[in-house]
């Protein structure tokens, strides 16, 4: 019960936020499987939601969505009061200069160095950055954010996964997002190298204010990341609140999630 | 019961047929419709200027050894072979007219372009490929650059551009070949060979020639990058791509070719 006016206290004071992210109504199916009906959620300034789903439940179909990779099938998106699904081509760009997108395998390019690889988002946003003439301060900048000045002329190849990650979460970084995007940042990493993926993901919350949405398996990501949680089940928002309430739900298919 | 599965069984291999008859038109579809976009992002802005030229460097630089043993080779075993033949006829002097109207007109653009395709269509197949599956194509598009732009039409145009100079180079090399065994079995010198090349090769047996290397190096590129970027099925996705770019773009050859020498011989009368 406590808990429960917890949330409505966190609702109330995410009230005076500023809105980032606004999904009303998503819908989006591939044939005759209709993966996401009707998903709604809204991100305020400096909140860091996890959604939790099972595997092929929507949550990578439902965050590409929301940069454009994919388009619903009906539903809008508002991102910083833009409508999504209404941009042009540029205006998309534009807007993607806004949101870090972490992949689930890092992403990173093969055929070009750790520098090369934090340097290519800046291509076509440097005028972000005014008149900038040397990319070396801020590729250090968003590399010393994650701990890894060192690798600076390393090929992906040569990183394990953990630094990997890092790598990538320090090319979401450079072109300083608004809202970070976490798909499954832990998945395929080791226990003790996830929990230095969590305490960063917390660090660079702290460090740029940034709005996070993580989908994650993790238990352990969702209960120290997260301020609100959402189950997405059947393409739906199954059930929302923090990790308390939703852990100590009696509901059979919400208990699942935290045996 | 015997005739019911019978029936059965030529029911199922008739839509297998039709299945497949259909996936193919599918696939020349996706095709052009991949060319037609292919032309719409190379003249709209940004140009991807230096990737051009990594690519060029990149596929020009990989296939040179390659295309430089292979026409040697090319010469040395043309002359080899036809050399007893015409030696019966009394017409060795024939040999570096008739050598380099096959390698000129033929020989050369056809297996420098096969080679061509097995090294770079599957290279290319198998990049963009992983790419795809490892979401790189994906990461390049939410920070803002076009990938097809950076990715596509950058290969495409740097195989174009390089196949013909890699042919006229293979060419050069295969016509060198050959002088070497003219000169080690008939005594012909570097001069006598070459002046008999240049007298009896015209215009109409090079530009044809020329031009239509152009259209493979295009067919191979695009080949390569279509069947890499749509790739699917993961890290098996990624062979099959590779495998698949190779056999299409050298089918893709074959048929480029005859509608090559079905022009040229309206133009030029061979």
């Amino acid at each position: 019960m406590d808990e429960t006016k917890h949330t409505r206290k966190k609702a109330e004071a995410n009230k005076s936020k500023k809105l980032m992210l606004e999904i009303k109504d998503l819908r989006k199916s591939f044939g005759d499987n209709h993966v996401l009906n009707g998903f709604n959620l809204e991100l305020f300034e400096g909140e860091n939601i996890v959604i939790m789903g099972k595997s092929g439940s929507g949550k990578s179909v439902m965050i590409k969505c929301l940069v454009g990779l994919m388009a619903p099938d009906s539903g809008t998106i508002k991102i910083m009061d833009r409508n999504l699904l209404g941009l042009d081509q540029r205006a998309l760009d534009e807007l993607r200069s806004e949101i870090g997108f972490l992949f689930q395998g890092s992403a990173l390019y093969d055929s070009m160095t750790v520098k090369e690889n934090l340097e290519f988002p800046l291509r076509r946003h440097k005028h972000k950055f005014g008149d900038l003439t040397d990319t070396t301060p801020l590729v250090q900048e968003a590399l010393d954010s994650v701990g890894l000045v060192h690798a600076l002329n390393l090929m992906p190849s040569e990183l394990s996964g953990g630094m990997k990650r890092r790598v990538a979460l320090a090319r979401t970084l450079i072109l300083k997002p608004k809202i970070i995007l976490y798909d499954e940042p832990t998945s395929g990493l080791d226990p003790i190298t996830s929990k230095e993926i969590i305490e960063l993901m917390r660090s660079i919350q702290n460090k740029y204010n940034t709005s996070s949405l993580i989908i994650t398996h993790d238990v352990d990501c969702a209960r120290v990341v997260s301020e609100r949680m959402i189950l997405l089940i059947d393409g739906i928002n199954y059930a929302e609140g923090t990790f308390d309430e939703l852990k100590t739900s009696n509901d059979k298919k919400v208990k699942a999630f935290f045996k | 019961m015997y005739c019911q599965w019978h029936n059965f069984k030529d029911v199922l291999s008739i839509m297998i047929r039709t299945i497949q008859i259909k996936s193919f038109f599918v696939e020349i579809g996706e095709l052009t419709y991949f060319a037609h976009r292919f032309f719409k992002e190379l003249f709209s802005k940004p140009f991807e200027f230096k990737e051009l030229l990594r690519q060029c460097y990149n596929i020009g630089n990989k296939s040179l050894l390659l295309v430089g043993v292979t026409g040697f080779i090319i010469g040395l075993v043309i002359t080899l072979q036809t050399r007893p033949t015409l030696e019966e006829f009394g017409a060795e002097s024939w040999m570096p007219s008739m050598v380099s109207i096959s390698i000129i007109r033929e020989i050369g653009p056809v297996i420098i372009a096969l080679t061509f395709a097995g090294r770079i269509a599957s290279g290319i197949g198998a990049e963009l490929g992983s790419m795809r599956v490892t979401e790189q194509i994906d990461a390049m598009e939410v920070s803002g650059t076009n990938p097809f732009k950076y990715l596509v039409v950058t290969r495409v145009l740097a195989a174009t551009l390089m196949l013909p100079i890699l042919v006229i180079l293979g060419d050069t090399i295969a016509l060198y070949g050959s002088y070497l065994i003219e000169n080690t079995k008939g005594d012909v010198s570097f001069q006598l060979y070459f002046n008999k090349v240049f007298n009896v090769l015209a215009f109409g047996d090079i530009i044809p020639a020329t031009i239509k290397t152009f259209f493979f190096g295009f067919a191979i590129g695009l080949v390569g990058c279509f069947k890499g970027y749509y790739c699917k099925k993961g890290t098996v996705g990624v062979g099959l791509a590779a495998n698949s770019a190779v056999v299409s773009s050298s089918m893709l050859l074959f048929v480029i070719d005859f509608i090559a020498v079905f022009v040229t011989d309206i133009f030029f009368e061979i």
